[in-house]
């Protein structure tokens, strides 16, 4: 494992430079150890769960997950809710418009999350690999190469990142945050710490709460990280096993041709 | 294939015989794959290999993600989520062609690097190497464009930042810009015909590609000491070469193996380090991104593209000679392109006479330096235009430029270069024979 993660480091050091860079302004992330992290990582289920129970009764106020279908609730390697659960949330939770209908209805597992723009709050869909909480140093990506993009970070360290002070600039009440790129946020702090109440008595601290929707959200983003890591795990054994069986075959064959230019 | 001397393919049977008299097909892919191959190739010969494979494997994942693809500017960016969420392995296959394209140039570079290294472009090359830029500047469209199909906002606004440099030629640039826009902005238009074409070049590519080989199947591979393969006779040729198959192809299959170990661990476990976070978020005409920047394999010549700013002397100096038709901008689009045609024309800008840097004692450092220079192109072309590194892409951008027309230029003039090897046969028995001896020979495997 360390060899191919050297190999990897070595693989992506060739390609330097890592594309992405700091969004400009300081701010200040701070590493989690999210249990989906690394090649071997997993979604932590019960925290997918309690991070859609927090989506649900506080960010759903004003953020949309257009993208995601509610069905997906249900799939396995991520919130994994049993089917009838996702029907009863669905149904319970949301409302559509339906155009067949000319009316709203309730949701249905085939639909998506709704869009949810009212606030002029942006779409949490993709947010967690739409940020990057890691960068560089100087534009090497070495940082995102060890600890990964960030995303899941940075919105932790939004949710916690709040100083408490505000200001009013132009008729819009900014809030100071150091997670946030130029310090300043028009989001006002959505959690405090026990804004919810968790059915298996899990923590409600805020930097729990941050953490579990921070979770939640890169699933959103990711769905099918758990299946991607598993098709990448069966390339890397296949191909290795492939490479070793070239290497010898290689070896065999130019056996001749080396011991006649030794003999020569 | 002409050239080399080498047995040729006689049909046996009754059929092959009919086939081959009415359509020589078996004799063509005999002769290809058991053409007579220089058998001191290292392993910086594997890159053709690595790079027909990214070709098939972006051609085959493209065509897949074609059918779940909607080319519109309302629609795109959600049926790229539409093929992450919910088509059937449609995750990986996007991954795999996002970070295939990186792959791509990755191999290329490594190709271009070797090439110019043992002087492969050097006659009866040369036509060889044209068609082979010819080929990575089709590469670079294409990547350009796809970048703008999934719609985010590196994709609009790189497609914005890149169509607005045609836009900087004098008089007539508006005209340029509207024209491959299909408008005044990025929009719609913009977005099917880069889609269009975006399918169409990988096919230019391929035909390309086979001109490529069929150039170099004619002149004969080149090789890490440059000396030519005998061609006196049957036996001699047969003394210096290997065919093709079976040794290099298992030779190239292995490294090919070995290389798509990494690539498919960076795609299985970290398949958008190599993209920027900016393009998860839908294309917004109104909101600029902080900082605009292409794809890392596009940086060196991003780099030399705003290398060239208002406030250097010779930017300044073109400005007044030429009565400010030629501004900074311009200036900077000149420099971008100009650094791709000169590497096109080092055929004729390396006067010396011997092909392998190997040979050429001068000739290593500055091309060690060139080497350099290109990851610190690389990296620079991705940092922000303020500071120090502004000097730094102009010292980097002086150099290629630099490299090309001074350097190379002279040194053919100025360099002794070392004693060349008799035959391949007599580089390739001294590196196997005396495993301890001989320090210039590096590894032939």
């Amino acid at each position: 494992m360390i060899k191919k993660l050297a190999l990897t480091a070595a693989a992506v050091l060739a390609l330097t430079g890592g594309a992405a860079l700091a969004a400009g302004g300081e701010s200040h992330i701070h590493d989690v150890d999210f249990s989906y992290e690394g090649p071997f990582g997993t979604f932590d289920q019960m925290q997918l769960q309690r991070g859609l129970q927090i989506y649900t009764e506080v960010c759903a106020a004003c953020h949309g997950l257009r993208y995601v279908p509610l069905r997906t609730l249900g799939d396995e390697g991520g919130v994994g809710l049993p089917e009838d659960q996702v029907r009863a949330y669905a149904e319970q939770t949301f409302e559509v418009f339906d155009a067949e209908l000319d009316d709203y209805r309730p949701a249905r597992p085939t639909d998506h999350f709704p869009a949810n723009d009212a606030a002029g709050a942006p779409d949490l869909s993709l947010m967690a690999k739409a940020r990057a909480g890691f960068h560089g140093p100087y534009g090497t990506g070495l940082s995102q190469l060890f600890n990964g993009m960030g995303g899941g970070e940075y919105i932790a360290s939004i949710l916690t990142g709040y100083t408490g002070k505000e200001k009013e600039e132009a008729g819009t009440i900014f809030y100071e945050n150091t997670a946030f790129p130029g310090g300043w946020i028009s989001m006002a702090p959505p959690l405090y710490g026990e804004d919810v109440e968790f059915a298996d008595g899990h923590s409600t601290e805020l930097h729990h709460e941050a953490e579990d929707v921070s979770a939640f959200l890169m699933w959103a983003a990711e769905p099918k990280m758990m299946a991607r890591k598993q098709t990448g795990f069966v390339a890397v054994l296949f191909l290795t096993i492939l490479t070793v069986l070239l290497y010898a075959t290689n070896k065999r064959l130019w056996k001749p041709v080396k011991k006649a230019a030794k003999e020569a | 294939m002409a050239g080399i001397p080498h047995d040729h393919y006689e049909p046996k049977s009754g059929i092959a015989k009919w086939v081959e008299s009415r359509l020589p097909v078996i004799g063509l892919v005999y002769d290809t794959m058991m053409i007579p191959t220089p058998k001191n190739l290292n392993w910086m010969w594997i890159w053709g290999i690595i790079l027909a494979f990214c070709l098939g494997m972006q051609i085959v994942t493209g065509i897949i993600l074609v059918m779940h693809y909607t080319p519109h500017v309302d629609m795109a960016f959600a049926s790229i989520e539409h093929i992450m969420r919910n088509v059937n392995g449609g995750h990986f296959l996007r991954y795999l062609h996002m970070n295939g394209a990186s792959l791509f140039f990755l191999a290329v570079y490594m190709h271009i690097m070797r090439g110019l290294y043992y002087g492969s472009y050097k006659a009866p090359r040369e036509i060889t190497w044209i068609v082979g830029m010819l080929i990575y500047l089709c590469m670079m469209g294409t990547a350009f464009m796809g970048y703008v199909l999934p719609w985010g906002q590196m994709s609009f606004w790189g497609a914005t930042v890149i169509t607005g440099l045609f836009g900087a030629i004098p008089f007539i640039g508006e005209s340029i810009q509207t024209w491959l826009l299909g408008g005044p902005a990025v929009d719609n238009a913009t977005l099917t015909r880069f889609f269009s074409l975006h399918y169409l070049l990988p096919f230019v590519i391929a035909a390309l590609v086979i001109v490529h080989i069929w150039a170099f199947h004619t002149t004969g591979n080149g090789n890490p000491t440059g000396v030519e393969v005998r061609r006196g006779s049957k036996a001699e040729a047969k003394a210096d070469t290997v065919s093709f198959w079976p040794y290099f192809v298992i030779k190239d299959f292995f490294a090919l193996a070995l290389i798509l170990v990494i690539f498919f661990a960076v795609v299985g476990f970290m398949p958008n380090f190599l993209g920027h976070p900016d393009n998860y978020i839908e294309a917004n005409p109104l909101v600029t991104p902080a900082h605009i920047v292409p794809e890392w394999y596009f940086l060196p010549f991003y780099a030399i593209l705003r290398a060239f700013t208002a406030d250097v002397w010779i930017v300044m100096l073109v400005d007044w000679v030429t009565f400010g038709i030629v501004d900074a901008k311009f200036f900077g689009v000149i420099a971008m392109f100009g650094a791709i045609i000169v590497m096109a024309l080092v055929p004729w800008l390396d006067t010396s006479r011997v092909r392998s840097g190997r040979f050429r004692p001068m000739f290593r450092w500055w091309f060690a330096i060139f080497a350099i220079n290109f990851v610190v192109l690389t990296w620079v072309g991705a940092m922000p235009a303020e500071g120090i590194y502004p000097y730094i892409a102009l010292a980097g951008a002086t150099y290629w430029f630099a490299y090309f027309l001074v350097i190379l230029p002279l040194l053919g003039v100025l360099e002794k270069p070392e004693e060349l090897p008799e035959t391949i046969e007599a580089d390739f028995n001294a590196h196997y024979g005396k495993p301890d001896g001989d320090a210039a020979a590096s590894p032939a495997e």
